[in-house]
């Protein structure tokens, strides 16, 4: 099956103005899908390479940020002959709305695949307020 | 591109068209230096060797190690397996939808044939690691010169 979304090539961060960085190696950003429920919110990420040691999800003020390091060593013998990916950590970061309870983000990392769920609060913080006639 | 050759360039031949294609598989020519001789279908590969054995790495996250099926005949190296797009709740929507699924099959040529016996396969943190170890028959043969 020659499905569109497999074709893309692993995408390298071009710009890190955010963070300076200390480890000498590519960035890549995660594909990622992002799921709506009534109660919750599911973000996945293909992020190969990491396990749950070398993941770390923060979330300051609304700003969700996902990095994942990889540690990757070959045989010092080998010498790669072909190469159609790169290696590197990832890191991507999203904006979130204020309607997620922070207290019960949930993180796993299976196979490769960060899953976060992010369970939205029950409490409405927008208030109607009604107007009156005067 | 060198331009010293003026008008005996277009003088050669009678078509001037024919510079262009010149031009573009001299461009080919260059570009295919780079570009490897795969396919580039997905999942991307990488191969290492030491010339006694190849080492074939892939990042196909999400995979049940179960349904990877990975196969050797002589110098071919064929990868099939499949992800299943996610399971959506009633009432759950894609904001996004990057992440990819379905099936796959890839043909990878490797530089020497295999001994299909005992090629290994290890599979952590969706990252499919394949050792291929070359066939005995197929390894080159050190000739010792004897004084006469």
């Amino acid at each position: 099956m020659a499905d569109k979304s497999k074709e893309m090539q692993k995408k390298e961060i071009e710009k890190t103005d955010l963070v300076e960085r200390t480890r000498a190696t590519k960035i890549y950003n995660p594909d990622v899908d992002i799921i709506e429920g009534k109660d919750r919110i599911v973000v996945i990420a293909d992020m190969p390479g990491v396990n749950e040691n070398s993941v770390e999800v923060t979330l300051e003020d609304n700003v969700l940020t996902i990095y994942g390091r990889v540690d990757w060593d070959v045989p010092e013998r080998m010498k790669l002959t072909h190469a159609e990916y790169g290696i590197g950590d990832y890191q991507r970061i999203f904006t979130i709305s204020g309607e997620i309870n922070r207290e019960k983000i949930q993180a796993n990392v299976k196979d490769g695949v960060l899953k976060l769920v992010m369970p939205k609060n029950n409490m409405p913080k927008m208030k109607k307020i009604a107007v009156k006639a005067g | 591109m060198l331009w010293t050759d003026g008008f005996g360039m277009f003088g050669r031949g009678l078509d001037p068209w024919s510079e262009f294609q010149r031009i573009e598989n001299e461009m080919n020519r260059v570009l295919s230096r780079f570009v490897s001789p795969s396919t580039g279908d997905f999942p991307a590969v990488n191969i290492w060797t030491d010339g006694e054995e190849i080492l074939v790495t892939t990042e196909i996250p999400g995979i049940d190690a179960g349904a990877i099926d990975i196969s050797v005949t002589g110098k071919t190296l064929i990868l099939k397996g499949a992800r299943e797009p996610e399971q959506l709740d009633e009432g759950n929507s894609y904001h996004r939808r990057e992440r990819w699924y379905g099936q796959f099959t890839k043909a990878i040529e490797l530089p020497f044939t295999i001994n299909a016996e005992k090629v290994g396969a290890r599979f952590a943190n969706g990252i499919l690691t394949i050792t291929l170890p070359r066939s005995e028959a197929e390894k080159p043969k050190k000739i010792t010169i004897k004084s006469a």
